[in-house]
């Protein structure tokens, strides 16, 4: 399949891959006609995250280039303390995998981004590529650090684009805190003219937000590693709205992988099982052998079996399925990767079951 | 970076045109009662007074220089803004330009004036109600509050790159509040009357500075309308009048 190289002419309407595991049928849709897919009484659940300018491009002290794009926010140091992936020289125009390797660099080695300047803090044991870096100049002051990564930071790009993608191009239209280091891009076809289309009908939506990180790192080895543990924050509201779907008999579709990640992390890291609101970190992987226990439903982009993002799916429906998903999709032309077409996966309806207790966060 | 607990005090407000006049005002009214605020502006200066102002007796406030009229910017400052606050429940679109003064026939009027008026006084805020007004419907609750004046109904002469952009403006309002409506989101239209700032001594040298309101007194008044919760639409407020008659034998 080829990933689609532009912005769609109006970001809600692409193409729509409907895959139905009850039925084990496929058809072809628009995201335009989601609202006619769902049912009242099903619940879409966002991943309301910002995307952050995260690409910086700068030199170390002996003036060699380096690109660090930030990967997380590393909230045990502080505010001016993040983990981010470096790379060589070259830009985005060239392909992950083949960027050169950074120059090494240790501890209290300094990285200047324009006015923006970093001290390597430490080296991840994963990869050499992978370090943690603090913003110098302002060191509790988060309001100058934010304002000089927006000066001087540029969203993470994609090398099969055929432009450079401008901030409010990576944004989806609920963005809401900067979170998220790669756009949460299940996210980008919805337009408001779909989410009210949705209400309409009687399906609701809620908000989580979950801060993604990079999808590669072009280090076989980091990838592999790849999610990192990502923190995220699930509103009293949303859990609320969860339960109350269940209990009418309704679906919870959760759009893109960033917020199975977050809503199945924080069912399964809890004791009982239970999902709660608050806030937490997951380094759950979810492939074939999860059990979902909160999710009915994905939609996402479209996903080939040599991504990562496909052992996610695994979760929602059976290989045979996916894999007659990803020839159909191959056959009829669609397009992958962030600007690309799209796909719903709709689960056994109450195929997952969960205690859920609304309540107040419990952090 | 910065997170707050989101059910412990008010949600966050971002003002515009916050450095000086009714924007200051509305900035600091809102920090007084609790509200962190985001306080934006074109020069950074006189905004960072502002904002030392409000921190100075323990209040929350974040400034950021930004041009509404830019694109480019609105992405990043509402960013920027959500980074150091959190959910941002309350817009108020303040910032506005006269274009060049004395005011000027619209046969006077460069085309390019024109256009700077309606970027500032139109597009902008329209940017900002698109960016933030987003998350408000995602959660279900917001308000937006654009700062007009009575130059958008009436068509005074030499008044009409200003007056034209704010007729547009408030029709925008209507038109917001139309799509919005049923989401928890509301929009509502203020004309705070003649008020005694920079702006108006601008476009109305001759004016009897004290015949005019304080800006901080509009202020409380669009603040109480707020706290009250249920105005909606276009509100007009006359404090000029009230200190006219004040002032009358």
């Amino acid at each position: 399949m080829r990933a689609a190289r532009t912005y769609p002419a109006r970001r809600d309407d692409v193409r729509l891959l409907v895959v139905d595991v009850p039925t084990a049928s496929l058809r072809e849709s628009r995201t335009t006609q989601l609202p006619a897919l769902l049912s009242a009484g099903d619940l879409l659940v966002v991943n309301d995250a910002a995307t952050v300018p995260g690409s910086l491009q700068g030199r170390d002290d002996a003036g060699r280039s380096v690109e660090a794009r930030l990967i997380a926010a590393d909230l045990e140091r502080g505010p001016a303390h993040f983990w981010a992936v470096l790379f060589g020289a070259g830009d985005w125009r060239q392909r992950t995998e083949d960027r050169p390797p950074p120059p090494a660099v240790a501890p209290g080695d300094r990285l200047r981004f324009g006015a923006l300047e970093a001290e390597v803090v430490a080296p991840s044991s994963l990869s050499r590529r992978l370090v943690a870096l603090r913003f110098l100049g302002s060191p509790d002051e988060p309001d100058a650090v934010w304002a000089a990564l927006y000066r001087e930071g540029r969203p993470v790009q994609y090398s099969y684009l055929a432009h450079e993608l401008p901030l409010w191009a990576v944004q989806t239209v609920y963005a809401g805190r900067p979170w998220a280091f790669e756009m949460p891009s299940a996210g980008r076809p919805l337009s408001w003219e779909i989410l009210l289309g949705l209400r309409d009908k009687g399906v609701r939506w809620a908000s989580l937000t979950h801060a993604a990180g990079l999808s590669s790192s072009g280090d076989a080895a980091l990838d592999a590693a790849l999610p990192l543990p990502e923190r995220f924050e699930i509103p009293a509201a949303t859990v609320t709205a969860i339960a109350d779907t269940r209990r009418a008999g309704g679906r919870v579709i959760a759009v893109g992988t960033t917020v199975v990640r977050a809503l199945e992390g924080r069912a399964a890291a809890a004791s009982d099982g239970v999902l709660r609101a608050g806030a937490g970190v997951t380094d759950l992987r979810i492939g074939h052998d999860h059990r979902l226990r909160v999710a009915d439903g994905i939609l996402s982009g479209v996903h080939t079996h040599a991504e990562s993002h496909f052992a996610l799916l695994t979760a929602f429906a059976p290989p045979d399925l996916l894999h007659a998903a990803e020839r159909t999709a191959l056959a009829h032309d669609f397009t992958t990767h962030e600007l690309g077409d799209a796909m719903l996966i709709l689960a056994r309806r109450g195929s997952s079951r969960v205690t859920v207790v609304s309540g107040p966060p419990n952090g | 970076m910065t997170t707050i607990n989101e059910t412990e005090g008010l949600s966050a407000a971002l003002v515009t045109g916050a450095s000086r006049g009714l924007g200051r005002a509305l900035g600091l009214a809102l920090a007084r009662r609790g509200r962190p605020v985001v306080l934006v502006a074109r020069e950074a200066g006189p905004l960072e007074g502002v904002v030392a102002e409000i921190r100075a007796w323990g209040g929350r406030a974040h400034g950021i220089a930004a041009d509404v009229a830019d694109k480019d910017a609105v992405t990043s400052l509402v960013g920027r803004a959500a980074a150091l606050v959190g959910s941002i429940d309350l817009l108020v679109n303040n910032a506005s330009t006269l274009g060049p003064v004395p005011l000027r026939l619209l046969l006077d009027t460069d085309c390019e004036d024109l256009e700077r008026a309606l970027q500032v006084n139109l597009v902008g805020p329209f940017r900002l109600a698109k960016a933030l007004g987003g998350p408000m419907v995602l959660r279900g609750r917001g308000t937006i509050v654009n700062i007009s004046s009575d130059a958008a109904v009436e068509p005074y002469a030499r008044w009409g790159a200003y007056g034209a952009s704010k007729a547009a403006l408030d029709h925008l309002g209507r038109i917001w509040a139309a799509e919005l409506a049923g989401t928890g989101v509301r929009v509502l239209t203020v004309d705070p009357g003649e008020m005694n700032t920079r702006m108006h001594a601008e476009a109305v040298p001759e004016a009897d500075a004290g015949a005019l309101a304080d800006p901080a007194r509009v202020a409380e008044r669009i603040v109480a309308l707020l706290e009250a919760g249920t105005a909606a639409g276009r509100v007009a407020i006359r404090i000029e009048d009230e200190e006219t008659e004040r002032r009358a034998p």
